[in-house]
């Protein structure tokens, strides 16, 4: 009843999609959100790379007197030793954005690659893995990330290390998932009755269908990444002091308090950055998972 | 002998509809254009009557009935006129359709399971229904008349009934339980999309002889939409066919079951399996209704006809009155003599 | 479903006996000798309590031998002893669970009644105004570090606008209630000590909107799409057939069904609150597991850090377990039988 009552409204927007709008006309139909985070999170990849020919102060040299409140020559003030945060903003990008890809980039690829094999193998392994995922996840993530970065001793590489045992076991029950959905359907079942092999069956037949939660998930999660990168530093996990790291340059404005600016800089550098993320991940949400609308 | 009976009844009531739908219209709005749901059709239903509404689905009997009630989504444009009991329907407020809704028409949908809301006790959402409309009734008395009710459509321990949950009902007693609180406040008019069509043949025909108990013991008028044209056989005194937004034929139910002009009916008809059970095949209408943006031109049903003719693909055939028998069909004179 | 939480009340040890398993293989994993992640550099010249650790934990004996020894301590409540307070871990934890308790509880009564608000303004008026104000108010809540924002609105609403009191559970000069909760507010009350319970609210506030706010939009986003998809829902067209009025059909049928899978998000969000109640209390001096978690990271004391996230683990998966448990209640389709 209520599909046929809804079926004018919706069925009919499908058949015209099945026509396939040009590219200039997908480019206009993409949500402004999404726009706006892209835009944003560009700028940021951009900054990361080519922020040392910007002819910025060199961050982690006295720019000018300490402590100096937003000016027309030090934008964002500078910080306790003098030191220009807007430069040292712009540097933090060289910092925060290739850790949160390749903290993502490792969690999905061990994540995938042990998903893969536990949906596809399955019995003793797939139990092998998914209890290593489960108690894994049975962690508070800061907790987790916290003790083994404090293990393995402080550093931006071992807090990036940290976060990636973090991550991967929520790639590795997506991929899971998707591949033991995937593996039911006919074309693979008749590819393994056409003798493909186990690496070709997974690799051509299946793998191919499984990325679009986990690219989904996965946009979603850099912001998380940069969120959690930066607690560590503020923590005092993460970056150590002289680099313009932005977790550990609000840790140096938390100890000078009433000069807000030293922390506002590298704090709206995150803000703008996981918001940027959010937005592109929601609207690839909307756009590749049906289910979402 | 009571159909000829209520058929008088009706006749006699004809003066003052209960329900009088003139020319409605009901449009989809969408970014990708407007797509028309309903074209125009007429009805009335008296006091006491039993109108049927057949067609496939997506023929829009649903989506006339949503429009009447006013519970169509934002973007459903509705034109025309749908007087009941001589109040305006089209373009009513809606704190006017709120004091109708469920106090002077109520509701029955097909699947009762989903219609129930799966949280509440069976017994609390009738209590609801009769709270709404008797602002006053206390919550002790308005759970007096609820196990009364669910007595009145004999389902059996009401009192004990009426503190389960719908899960905790089997199908035909969820359909009974939907049925009480449909005539809570002891409606004129009822509406019922599909009320059999979810349930086991067997129960199917207790639902039906309770539909009609009520409407002769309270002179409800009814509206009973469904797909199945053996459902409509038995129960109603005229009958609507609806295809793709229009109405196709509309008569009393004798006339257009032994008699049908449009060829449409005359295809139902003949997929519908004969009660002597002698005739062989189960015949379907080839092909499938039309989407409601790419309607053919002229006639809607010319794509499936076998007997079509050239004007057909041009000029939409008119609802036109023949021997009693309203029928929109360009060839329904012929046809008509064909047959008979 | 019965059968659902049960075997969720068996999985939960188990999964708790794996976290004590991780956690016995990262105090083992420090560089060199592992006796440096139970004695503290400088004690490691004094031979008696170098033994007495060894004794304890087992460090002559092999692997397995001391994994007994480590689990059947963690069994007893020892978490070992800290390097920075030179306590036992169990001991600091017990003496400031209290407080971010506390807090949380009342960060959570923040986020629950605000994000449900939120979810259904923002389904009631879809794509509105309304409903972009809202979700742009809750997609910020979790996109700012909790350790800025924490920042930024303690130097506005303290020091600027002094509105609120800095940061800590009572003035610098006012004495804690006696203990019988650990709540300051309860406390206070119990005592008759009204200044003191007002004094206690107040320190409580900013740290808790702070710490709600990074969680307000997992709920405010699931409340909203719940109903969305709730409001389709044939029960929905009959509540409206039977003649009630939009309120009554959000807030009497979408609402109590929405808020079934909104039961899940408690055990969910659970994650995000943990997170930022560390960075909270870290900010506001808030003298709580999470600042204790901190400072022991911060100088590297395994058994601290350790400690905390064991016990966090246990809150975390006792949250998880109620919330099922409370999801199979709450929903009467499921049978007990």
């Amino acid at each position: 009843m209520t599909a046929s009552v809804s079926s004018p409204a919706v069925s009919l927007p499908a058949n015209v999609a099945r026509s396939g709008p040009s590219f200039g006309r997908r480019l206009r139909q993409v949500p402004l959100p999404v726009l706006i985070g892209g835009f944003v999170v560009l700028f940021w990849i951009i900054t990361a790379l080519t922020v040392s020919f910007w002819g910025l102060p060199d961050p982690i040299q006295i720019a000018g007197k300490r402590l100096q409140a937003p000016s027309l020559s030090h934008w964002l003030g500078t910080d306790a030793l003098g030191r220009d945060v807007l430069s040292r903003t712009l540097y933090g990008a060289v910092y925060s954005v290739p850790i949160a890809i390749g903290v993502v980039a490792v969690g999905v690829f061990i994540g995938a690659t042990l998903g893969a094999i536990a949906g596809y193998v399955g019995g003793v392994v797939d139990g092998i893995i998914m209890r290593l995922v489960d108690v894994t996840l049975a962690f508070p993530p800061i907790l987790l990330a916290m003790t083994i970065s404090a293990t393995l001793g402080p550093g931006l590489v071992n807090a990036a290390i940290a976060m990636i045992i973090v991550w991967w076991p929520i790639y590795a029950r997506l991929m899971r998932a998707q591949v033991l959905e995937v593996k039911e359907r006919e074309h693979v079942e008749a590819a393994i009755a056409g003798g493909a092999g186990h690496i070709r069956v997974l690799g051509i037949h299946i793998l191919p269908l499984c990325w679009t939660p986990i690219l989904i998930n996965a946009t979603m999660d850099f912001g998380q990444v940069v969120l959690l990168a930066a607690s560590l530093s503020f923590i005092g996990l993460g970056a150590s002091p002289p680099t313009p790291e932005w977790g550990s340059m609000i840790s140096e404005g938390a100890a000078r308090f009433y000069s807000w600016w030293v922390a506002f800089g590298p704090g709206m550098a995150i803000l703008t950055l996981v918001l940027g993320f959010s937005f592109l991940g929601d609207g690839l949400r909307d756009m590749l998972d049906p289910r979402s609308k | 002998m009571t159909r000829t009976e209520t058929v008088a009844s009706s006749i006699a009531t004809q003066t003052a509809p209960l329900l009088e739908v003139r020319d409605l219209k009901v449009t989809f709005n969408s970014p990708d254009g407007a797509a028309d749901a309903i074209c125009g059709i007429d009805l009335s239903v008296g006091a006491g009557e039993v109108l049927g509404i057949v067609g496939e689905s997506g023929s829009g009997k649903s989506v006339t009935m949503m429009a009447l009630m006013q519970l169509l989504p934002a973007s459903a444009q509705i034109t025309g006129s749908a007087r009941f009991r001589g109040q305006e329907l089209v373009g009513a407020t809606s704190s006017t359709m709120r004091q109708l809704r469920g106090a002077r028409i109520g509701m029955i949908f097909q699947d009762p399971l989903t219609a129930f809301n799966p949280v509440l006790t069976v017994g609390a959402q009738i209590v609801e229904a009769l709270r709404l409309h008797e602002k006053d009734l206390s919550k002790k008395a308005a759970w007096e008349r609820a196990v009364e009710l669910l007595a009145e459509v004999s389902i059996p321990q009401p009192d004990r009934r009426a503190t389960q949950y719908p899960h905790e009902f089997s199908g035909g007693m969820r359909q009974r339980a939907m049925i009480a609180m449909a005539i809570a406040n002891r409606p004129d008019l009822l509406i019922a999309d599909e009320p059999t069509t979810a349930l086991d043949v067997t129960v199917q025909a207790q639902i039906m002889d309770l539909l009609n108990r009520l409407r002769e013991e309270r002179n409800i008028g009814l509206i009973l939409i469904t797909h199945d044209l053996g459902v409509v056989a038995g129960a109603a005194d005229r009958i609507a066919v609806m295809y793709s937004g229009r109405i196709v034929e509309q008569g009393s139910v004798d006339e257009v079951f032994y008699n049908p002009r449009h060829p449409y009916t005359r295809g139902l008809l003949a997929a519908l399996p004969k009660i002597d059970g002698e005739a062989g095949p189960l015949v379907a209408i080839e092909g499938t209704p039309p989407s409601l943006r790419n309607r053919p031109a002229g006639c809607a049903f010319r794509p499936r006809c076998s007997v079509s003719v050239e004007r057909c693909s041009t000029i939409v055939p008119a609802l036109l009155s023949l021997n009693g028998v309203e029928t929109a069909c360009h060839r329904s004179e012929e046809l008509q003599r064909i047959s008979a | 479903m019965l059968r659902f939480v049960l075997r969720r009340l068996i999985a939960t040890p188990l999964l708790l006996l794996g976290v004590a398993t991780v956690a016995f293989f990262l105090s083992q994993m420090t560089k060199g000798d592992p006796l440096s992640a139970i004695v503290p550099e400088r004690q490691m010249n004094n031979p008696e309590i170098v033994a007495a650790a060894k004794e304890k934990w087992g460090l002559d004996k092999s692997l397995i031998e001391r994994y007994g020894l480590y689990i059947g301590n963690l069994v007893q409540g020892d978490l070992g002893v800290s390097f920075t307070t030179r306590r036992a871990v169990s001991a600091d934890l017990g003496e400031r669970l209290p407080a971010t308790l506390e807090l949380v509880m009342a960060a959570m009564l923040i986020a629950t009644v605000v994000g449900i608000t939120l979810g259904v303004l923002s389904a009631r008026y879809r794509d509105r105004s309304v409903d972009y104000i809202s979700r742009v108010f809750a997609l910020l809540g979790s996109s700012l570090p909790v350790f800025w924002s924490g920042l930024l609105l303690l130097f506005l609403f303290s020091v600027q606008l002094g509105w609120v009191p800095g940061p800590g559970r009572l003035d610098a000069r006012s004495v804690a209630p006696p203990s019988i909760t650990g709540f300051y507010t309860v406390d206070s009350l119990l005592n008759g000590n009204i200044p003191l319970f007002f004094e206690s609210l107040h320190h409580l506030l900013l740290p808790s909107i702070v710490l709600a706010w990074s969680v307000i939009g997992v709920i405010t986003r699931l409340v909203r799409s719940s109903l969305l998809e709730v409001m389709g829902q044939d029960y929905v067209r009959t509540a409206r057939a039977k003649g009630a009025g939009e309120g009554r059909v959000m807030l009497n049928h979408a609402l109590r069904n929405a808020l079934i899978p909104t039961l899940t998000i408690i055990g969910f969000s659970f994650a995000y609150l943990i997170t930022g109640a560390v960075l909270t209390e870290a900010v506001f001096s808030w003298p709580g597991v999470g600042s204790y978690a901190v400072s022991s990271a911060r100088s590297l004391d395994l058994p601290g850090i350790i400690g905390v996230t064991l016990v966090g683990s246990l809150a975390f998966l006792v949250a998880n377990l109620l919330t099922d448990i409370a999801y199979a209640f709450a929903n009467p389709r499921v049978k007990l039988q």
